[in-house]
């Protein structure tokens, strides 16, 4: 299998990397690749983890995989496919999704599903009307998890009401409830999401059948929504700049000015200044709580705990304003355009009765899209900055009681790590001592964090273990875009002469200009006018900076990935899923984005 | 015009045993005001006439239809000789006066010695939607002058009974009494680049899009096979151009230095990986060829080419014969409810092509 065709190192292959050897003291048993694990296909989760992982950020696929295993597997029991396992090497996340081959077992995992997934998409509108509720409950609550302090003296209301438990049981606990809540956000959060995909894959393999050169964004665009959650923290900004000129204090956006100084220059433009402010602080709630990444990292902070990045927009959106330039999304233009391309390929159908099936199979990807569109802006963003909010918040308490250096410090430790570093803290207070977390985790702290710079370095390869007979998991096809083209397309990018890149075409045109390539979300300052982007991936907050950049290329994603669909909707092209863009380009290289054909090429 | 010639512009599809099947569909684009280059028609009846005299008792007819369908070398034998004997015989003086007078006025002002032409062979049998003819009989660009042009009308009436056109009619049992040839004579256009394009994908039968082939020079250098083209596919839809590539193209047709015919040559270096067509050309192109499709209906195949000056000519299009054979059959069909189409396919393994193993099947 593979032999002359394409070959991927196996697991077993991989080394460690020079001075970052123990890598393995940040990760959990249950995440290492066993030697049985040559026997099967794992692909690189870049879409997800660029970066090499910090031992807390583990949670983010501990727990996301925990909760859409179970809804595949156990809870919707898909016909052909189980839940996605996950290892961890030199600091990278590599997945596989579990597929069901037998024939018999097919079947009989069948019944359950039509049954399950039946109720799902047959009730599916008041269903996530109730999703909604729910997670809105969640973030509630995560927001109202109380960190305690910790005083000298508990409070006089334990007394007085008699409630009989001390703080210190609550740093356990309430740290806990962080926990508990961010794991059922994840199990709301993958509850719909791959019926979503399921529902998305039967349209799409049927429009990639009747219309093979159909380009994947094409049938995108069919489904895809007008007015989408994802674009409203920008909408929004866009309004801001609106506002602004409208209140004659548009003077005081200037591009590098820190938020913090325009903030209080506004404070005092009089009713006008105050006018700006009282809008501005309505908009930060919810749509402020929108991630600079995707929620995976610790560092993926919101524009509520970073105003940079939104202030680093505004005076571009303030310019176009006074310029006259249409800030609006075009809705109704892009709605009747939407519909005419519908209509242009159903009217090429073979018959009457194929274009119902066709409209069948559109109508109900439309009814599942909203969600697989709209729960990120819940899930991974807002709940999720809250998530991390308050995890940092347990880490200034520990660096209070003296265990950690800094409150940062706390996402160099396992939640179970933490979880003792808490009962440390818990006995010392009661007793009166010093807790001696210091000693024991600063030296570990001290070296997770060398060994993380170390393999930030590390090109992780994009694919492990022998080509798979099939690739059933909905989501690995449409969300991961790991399809049998990217299987040839990474295996390619290993013996082409080096400047080609190949990926998706995500996005069609094709531009010339400089590289600026980000490892991380938090290089996003660093973007010139002008520029193309080259991530590992992107994230619907990065909408800002789509302004500024001419073409965007990304590591990982298929043709539903936010750099897809973001460059799609500025009209710029982008290639993504090459695997590989970040590692051979560099910042200031001249390259060519084609994003007709997918090839990003180096010039120079 | 007499009956022996006809302007271009007067002939529609329906005029295939007036016209010939590539005048009878040069003719249908002008009416449909599409960009074809001028000219006219030596007419199926002219042919006949001139037959009448060549051939008083039918002969050619009866000699060919007894041919062996198989056997090439009796085939071009007894075809060579029939060949000559219409290359030899001289033009009746009326049809002479006919072809002189539509040459004359294809000729600009500044062009005395007459006007660049194209002489192509437009036989009744050819275009025919169910059998492609396409390239059996012969064409010749870049003639220049009456006397030239009177002869190789003669030429591509020969070439009716070239060994390949015989062959296949014979094999198709194409019957030799519909056999007779029209001949177009049409203003040369000087291609920058040349080409053809479908209405739907050669390669998938995709309808949603249009293919473009094209290279530098002449679009013969691609139906010899000398070059690799570059291909563009173009979104019907959107007017995307969805895939591209451009290929490394070493030769190109052109105008012979003598002032007439034709010479192959070497592609410039610099121009050789430069795409023969700009994007808005590409789209322009894309445009035409819907236009056309929609005029007749069907999947076209269509030859184009394209001046300096970015003017766009159609030379030729037929009903595409390929995908139009197979019967789409539909891929899915209305069900109870749409989720059991996600029922069907979510149980349906997607498994992974292995190169290796296409490999071995191809």
């Amino acid at each position: 299998m593979g032999d002359d065709g394409f070959n991927f190192p196996l697991p077993s292959q991989i080394e460690d990397v020079p001075g970052a050897e123990g890598w393995r003291s940040m990760y959990q048993y249950f995440t290492r690749f066993q030697p049985e694990d040559d026997n099967r296909f794992w692909f690189h989760n870049a879409m997800h983890f660029p970066e090499p992982i910090p031992a807390f950020d583990t949670v983010t696929s501990e727990v996301p995989y925990t909760a859409i295993g179970a809804n595949t597997a156990r809870v919707f029991v898909f016909p052909t496919t189980l839940g996605i396992e996950h290892r961890i090497v030199n600091g990278r996340v590599y997945i596989t999704a579990i597929p069901v081959t037998d024939p018999a077992e097919i079947e009989r995992r069948l019944a359950i599903f039509t049954e399950r997934a039946g109720y799902y998409y047959e009730n599916w509108d008041a269903l996530y009307d109730g999703w909604k509720t729910r997670m809105a409950a969640l973030i509630d609550q995560i927001e109202a998890v109380k960190v305690p302090e910790l005083p000298e003296f508990d409070s006089v209301e334990v007394v007085t009401g008699s409630q009989g438990v001390a703080q210190n049981h609550y740093v356990r606990e309430n740290f806990h409830k962080c926990l508990d809540l961010y794991s059922k956000m994840w199990h709301h959060h993958t509850e719909f999401l791959m019926l979503g995909y399921g529902a998305y894959v039967v349209f799409f393999e049927f429009c990639k059948k009747a219309f093979p050169e159909i380009p994947d964004q094409m049938v995108a665009r069919m489904v895809a929504g007008i007015d989408v959650i994802m674009y409203r923290p920008d909408d929004e900004l866009r309004q801001l700049a609106r506002l602004a000129v409208e209140c004659g204090i548009d003077d005081e956006f200037i591009e590098n000015r820190p938020p913090a100084e325009v903030l209080a220059a506004l404070g005092e433009r009089g009713e006008a200044g105050q006018r700006w402010l009282a809008a501005f602080e309505k908009a930060r709630i919810p749509w402020f709580h929108v991630s600079t990444g995707d929620g995976f990292y610790h560092h993926h902070r919101s524009w509520n705990d970073d105003l940079t990045v939104p202030f680093a927009a505004l005076p571009r959106y303030v310019r176009m304003v006074r310029d006259g330039e249409q800030l609006s999304r075009p809705t109704e233009q892009l709605k009747q355009e939407r519909e005419r391309i519908v209509a242009e390929y159903r009217a090429l159908l073979v018959s009457d009765s194929e274009r119902a099936a066709f409209d069948q199979m559109l109508g109900l990807s439309r009814v599942v899209f909203p969600y697989v569109e709209d729960h990120k802006f819940y899930c991974e963003h807002w709940f999720t900055t809250q998530f991390f909010a308050k995890i940092r918040e347990f880490g200034v308490l520990l660096a209070r009681a003296g265990v950690l250096a800094e409150a940062e410090d706390i996402f160099h430790l396992h939640h179970t790590e933490i979880d003792q570093a808490l009962t440390d803290v818990m006995l010392a207070w009661a007793a009166g001592s010093e807790p001696l977390g210091a000693r024991h985790f600063g030296p570990i702290i001290a070296e997770r964090k060398r060994m993380l710079e170390v393999l930030k370095g590390w090109s992780p390869p994009p694919a492990v273990g022998p080509v798979p007979e099939a690739l059933n998991d909905p989501a690995v096809r449409m969300l991961w875009g790991v399809t049998a083209e990217t299987l040839a397309t990474w295996a390619a990018a290993a013996d082409s002469d080096g400047h080609e890149i190949r990926g998706y075409a995500a996005s069609p045109g094709v531009v010339e200009g400089v590289a600026r390539v980000l490892h991380s979300v938090n290089e996003i300052g660093q973007v010139r006018d002008g520029e193309i982007l080259v991530c590992a991936v992107t994230a619907p907050s990065w909408a800002p900076v789509f302004g500024k950049i001419k073409a965007a290329v990304s590591d990982i994603g298929g043709t539903m990935s936010h750099a897809a669909i973001v460059a799609r909707e500025y009209g710029m092209p982008a290639v993504v899923g090459t695997g590989h863009a970040t590692k051979k380009i560099k910042t200031g290289q001249t390259i060519r984005v084609d994003g007709d054909r997918g090839i990003v090429r180096i010039l120079g | 015009m007499t009956d022996l010639t006809r302007p271009l512009t007067a002939m529609g599809a329906g005029h295939r045993l007036v016209a010939g099947g590539k005048g009878a569909s040069l003719g249908e684009l002008c009416r449909a005001e599409l960009p074809v280059p001028p000219g006219f028609v030596v007419t199926v009846q002219a042919f006949e006439r001139a037959m009448l005299t060549i051939d008083p008792s039918g002969e050619f007819v009866r000699e060919v239809s007894r041919l062996p369908a198989g056997d090439v070398g009796t085939i071009e034998r007894v075809t060579a000789a029939l060949r000559a004997r219409i290359t030899a015989a001289p033009l009746s003086r009326d049809l002479a006066n006919a072809i002189t007078a539509g040459y004359r006025a294809l000729a600009a002002p500044d062009e005395p010695g007459g006007a660049p032409v194209a002489v192509r062979s437009s036989a009744t049998t050819e275009d025919i939607t169910d059998a492609s003819f396409a390239g059996l009989q012969d064409t010749y660009l870049w003639v220049r002058g009456t006397a030239s042009v009177l002869r190789h009308v003669r030429r591509c009436w020969a070439s009716l009974y070239n060994t390949e056109a015989v062959s296949y009619r014979l094999r198709r049992q194409v019957p030799e009494e519909h056999a007779a040839m029209a001949v177009v004579v049409q203003r040369m256009v000087d291609p920058r680049s040349a080409g053809v394009m479908f209405t739907c994908s050669p390669t998938t039968g995709d309808r949603s899009v249009v293919a473009i082939e094209g290279s530098w020079g002449l679009g013969s250098v691609l139906v010899s096979g000398e070059v690799t083209p570059d291909s563009f596919v173009v979104s019907k839809v959107t007017g995307e151009i969805v895939r591209r590539n451009v290929a490394a193209k070493l030769r190109l047709h052109q105008l012979d230095p003598a002032g007439s015919g034709t010479c192959a040559g070497d592609v410039p270096a610099e121009l050789r990986e430069q795409p023969c067509l700009t994007d808005p050309e590409i789209r322009a192109l894309a445009r035409l060829a819907a236009q056309v499709e929609r005029h007749y209906g069907t999947a076209q195949d269509i030859e184009w080419a394209l001046t300096p000056d970015g003017g766009v000519h159609l030379l030729q299009s037929r009903a595409e014969t390929v995908w139009a054979a197979r019967t789409a059959r539909p891929l899915a069909v209305p069900k109870a409810s749409p989720m059991q189409h996600v029922f069907e396919q979510l149980s349906r393994p997607a498994l992974v092509d292995h190169p290796a193993e296409r490999a071995t099947e191809s």
